[in-house]
């Protein structure tokens, strides 16, 4: 029991991860009618706010210590971060530890301006085009994009470490009768599935209560009509864009310090968050947060010694196998629309 | 008696005919006036250099490019020289190898297997290298070494970690300097005996190909001689980034020790995980949680930061060492590029020096005559202490590190601090040992 329980935490974590990327994804599917394939890109750069915040505030300034040496022999260079000596010792080391959430205030705008100017720079142009050249488009640019970031960061992977009050596993076991050490979770973990279902829970009121998102919904559903009531859609379209790319840059803010960041890291989610908007039912928003939940749920089992004794390799292929059925037996998704991608 | 008349007619057809007949190896075998690929004609060598420059391994590539740049800068007698000062074959005399002027072209292996089979191709037939050198990857390694075998010029591998490179996937014309799998396990063991008993039950996570498989194979082989049990060995997918499902079961599993046999961008990950998930703080079976990374590298340890503290595994050379050929070659690397040297560079730059060396030795750049050069070869004084290339299978017999993250580092540089130095003695095997049975070197191919 316990087992079954450590592994549907597993999966709500990775699901929340799935279905952050898939949230922003399915959005813009939903408004642009746009094929995104840099989406896993604004993960990746969202993860590398982090990375940058934490060098910002390791930036240092340099001492000599004749008393020790380096690996040449020469006297050693000491590095004091600035922070730590405008702020003082204490105050300083605590901002460089809380950088990481510290980032999402820094990733926000960052955030919402790549999107805006992706969005206006380039992918407008092929609103018209086929999916095809939208794919192409949007996937040259992931590689662009990655490849900066492996210009300015390097390919190794980056460890962006939570706070320490933070970091470190909690006994979740004896706090609902089970045995000591039976469930030990990760904190940032939790930290990581609850920021997720705020961030969601934020995109949906976001899109429910307020006029802004009455209008996109409208034009979600018939961008015509809202059009001909005088409504400038595309500007609204826009920067729904930009609140998606957020989503997807908060996600990767978040995501640094359960693995290092690197900037190949959004290639790796870009395929599962697709097969997540499938499953999901494409343009669907509930869709994508529910496919990413059950999917993040069985990749987990799939994983387990259990289910890879029984069947070599499900866990490389649940994913793939669930969509297959999915598709096979609701075409349009768990959640889809008709006449979504129908025409 | 005969009356034979000389003609002005039959002057001419037999001169012909006697022409015609001198001329013909050459007329038919035009190509073959290289006596092996690529014979140097002119005044320079070309080496080529097959290194990651783009993918996750890049920055390792980058490090062994930086350490063969050097390589050819010391055997053209540039720079201070380097391990030409502490290399105890005085062959190389810095002025090329054997005359010629070392110059040198480079590829990408994007650590893939086809690619760098055809940087390797591109190298050899378009830019006429005469010798492939470096890769970090044992699939990169056994598949380039194949194609320089086929096409006979010298491969001399980087990283590579595999059994298989010098067992079953073997090749005359391949050269490994770098240390293997068998052979961390059994520097490994005896320091795992001693820190952490004989009475202990591991936990396997494994990369799932074919260097997770050897490694494996090796430390479980190794740590069951001690009297350890082998609790389960979990293969993991090589394109995982989140090892929580593999880690969470290992809470529960009775083991306390958990072996990582993964590289790279896996092990930052898996070791990351594992700390997040409090394995090092846990108590199981009455003794404290362990890990175990048996193969380290220091832009690896770089990567998982604070999470390789206190953790053991092995390595084929640190900087740290304070032998005269580790002196000598960090001092050269770090003055012109302001770093240490990884063990990946090390190995690159003795194996460059090794060809280099053989090359003068044999008295030609043909394969045959450096295969015959390098086979048996003992030598010192680049940084791994005495070293043995054994013949049987091309691969080189020194001491191997056991080494463990520091607790107290003081730099970003001594991430790694050296536990153990074991002795060549300790990680020695017959040719024919089970783990490396099944291959053949076959004959020294010089192409042409």
């Amino acid at each position: 029991m316990d087992a079954i329980l450590l592994q549907i935490l597993n999966g709500l974590d990775k699901g929340s991860a799935y279905a952050l990327i898939a949230l922003g994804l399915t959005l813009i599917f939903g408004t642009l009618g746009v094929v995104n394939f840099a989406h896993g890109a604004l993960f990746m750069i969202g993860a590398f706010c982090a990375v940058t915040l934490q060098k910002v505030f390791n930036l240092s300034f340099q001492t000599i210590d004749e008393t020790q040496t380096d690996f040449l022999g020469n006297p050693l260079k000491v590095e004091t971060p600035y922070v730590e000596a405008w702020f003082g010792p204490e105050l300083g080391a605590t901002i460089i530890d809380w950088s990481v959430p510290l980032a999402i205030l820094f990733a926000i705008p960052i955030m919402l301006l790549v999107g805006y100017v992706m969005e206006r720079g380039l992918i407008k142009h092929f609103y018209k085009r086929p999916h095809a050249d939208q794919i192409l488009v949007t996937f040259g640019l992931a590689i662009v994009l990655q490849e900066i970031v492996k210009y300015f960061f390097g390919a190794n992977p980056i460890q962006t470490p939570p706070p320490d009050v933070l970091s470190g596993s909690v006994d979740l076991g004896t706090m609902i009768g089970f045995d000591p050490n039976a469930i030990i979770y990760p904190i940032w973990r939790l930290v990581y599935f609850g920021f997720a279902l705020a961030i969601i829970g934020a995109v949906f009121s976001f899109l429910q209560f307020t006029t802004f998102g009455m209008v996109v919904r409208a034009g979600m559903a018939d961008r015509e009509t809202v059009g001909l009531l005088g409504i400038n859609i595309d500007r609204r379209f826009t920067i729904m864009f930009g609140i998606a790319a957020a989503v997807a840059g908060l996600a990767g803010v978040m995501y640094g310090p359960l693995n290092p960041p690197n900037y190949h890291m959004g290639m790796d989610f870009l395929v599962l968050s697709f097969v997540v908007v499938v499953v999901g039912g494409m343009g669907s928003l509930p869709g994508a947060v529910l496919a990413g939940f059950l999917l993040g749920i069985l990749e987990s089992f799939a994983s387990t010694t259990w289910a890879t004794t029984t069947i070599p390799g499900i866990n490389q292929i649940i994913i793939y196998l669930v969509a297959i059925i999915v598709l096979l037996t609701r075409p349009r998704g768990l959640m889809g629309r008709k006449g979504v991608m129908e025409d | 008696m005969t009356n034979k008349t000389v003609t002005r007619r039959g002057v001419l057809k037999s001169g012909a005919v006697a022409g015609a007949g001198v001329a013909l190896p050459t007329i038919f075998t035009a190509s073959s006036a290289a006596a092996y690929t690529n014979e140097p004609t002119g005044s320079s060598v070309v080496l080529g250099f097959n290194v990651p420059q783009t993918g996750p391994y890049a920055e390792e590539g980058n490090d062994e490019l930086l350490a063969q740049q050097l390589a050819v800068e010391h055997l053209n007698g540039e720079g201070d020289g380097g391990c030409l000062n502490t290399f105890s074959s005085k062959a190389l005399q810095g002025n090329g190898i054997l005359g010629k002027k070392v110059e040198f072209v480079t590829g990408d292996t994007q650590t893939k297997s086809d690619a760098a089979r055809a940087s390797a191709k591109s190298m050899i037939e378009k830019d006429g290298a005469i010798m492939i050198n470096g890769g970090s990857s044992s699939g990169v390694a056994v598949a380039v070494q194949g194609l320089c075998q086929e096409a006979g010029v010298i491969f001399m591998a980087g990283l590579t970690h595999a059994n298989d490179t010098t067992g079953k996937d073997k090749k005359a014309n391949g050269f490994r300097h770098f240390f293997n799998a068998y052979m961390s396990g059994a520097a490994l063991a005896p320091v795992l005996a001693a820190e952490m008993g004989k009475e202990r039950r591991a936990y396997h996570l494994t990369a799932d190909y074919n260097w997770g498989w050897t490694q494996e194979e090796s430390i479980v082989a190794s740590t069951e001689a001690l009297g350890w049990e082998t609790v389960n060995t979990v293969k993991t997918p090589l394109a995982s980034t989140d090892f929580s499902s593999y880690i969470a079961p290992v809470l529960n599993s009775g083991a306390d020790v958990l072996v990582l046999n993964h590289y790279g961008g896996n092990m930052v990950n898996s070791l990351t995980n594992a700390i997040q998930f409090g394995l090092l703080d846990k108590v199981a079976n009455g003794k404290d949680f362990k890990i175990v990374v048996p193969l380290y590298s220091e832009l690896m340890a770089a990567g998982a930061g604070e999470n390789i503290k206190g953790v053991l595994g092995s390595m084929n050379w640190n900087w740290q060492l304070q032998d005269e050929g580790t002196k000598a070659f960090v001092k050269s690397f770090g003055e012109k590029y302001g770093k240490p040297p990884s063990n990946s560079a090390q190995t690159c730059y003795a194996q460059t020096l090794l060809y280099a060396d053989a090359c003068e030795r044999a008295g030609t750049f043909n394969p045959c005559g450096v295969v015959e050069a390098l086979e048996d070869f003992e030598f010192d004084g680049l940084g791994n202490g005495p070293t043995w290339y054994r013949g049987a299978d091309h691969q080189c017999f020194k001491d191997v590190l056991v080494v463990r993250g520091n607790e107290n580092p003081t730099n970003a540089y001594d991430t790694l601090e050296i536990v153990e130095i074991t002795p060549r003695a300790q990680v020695e095997y017959d040719p024919e040992h089970p783990m490396f049975a099944g291959g053949d070197l076959g004959q020294c191919n010089p192409g042409a």
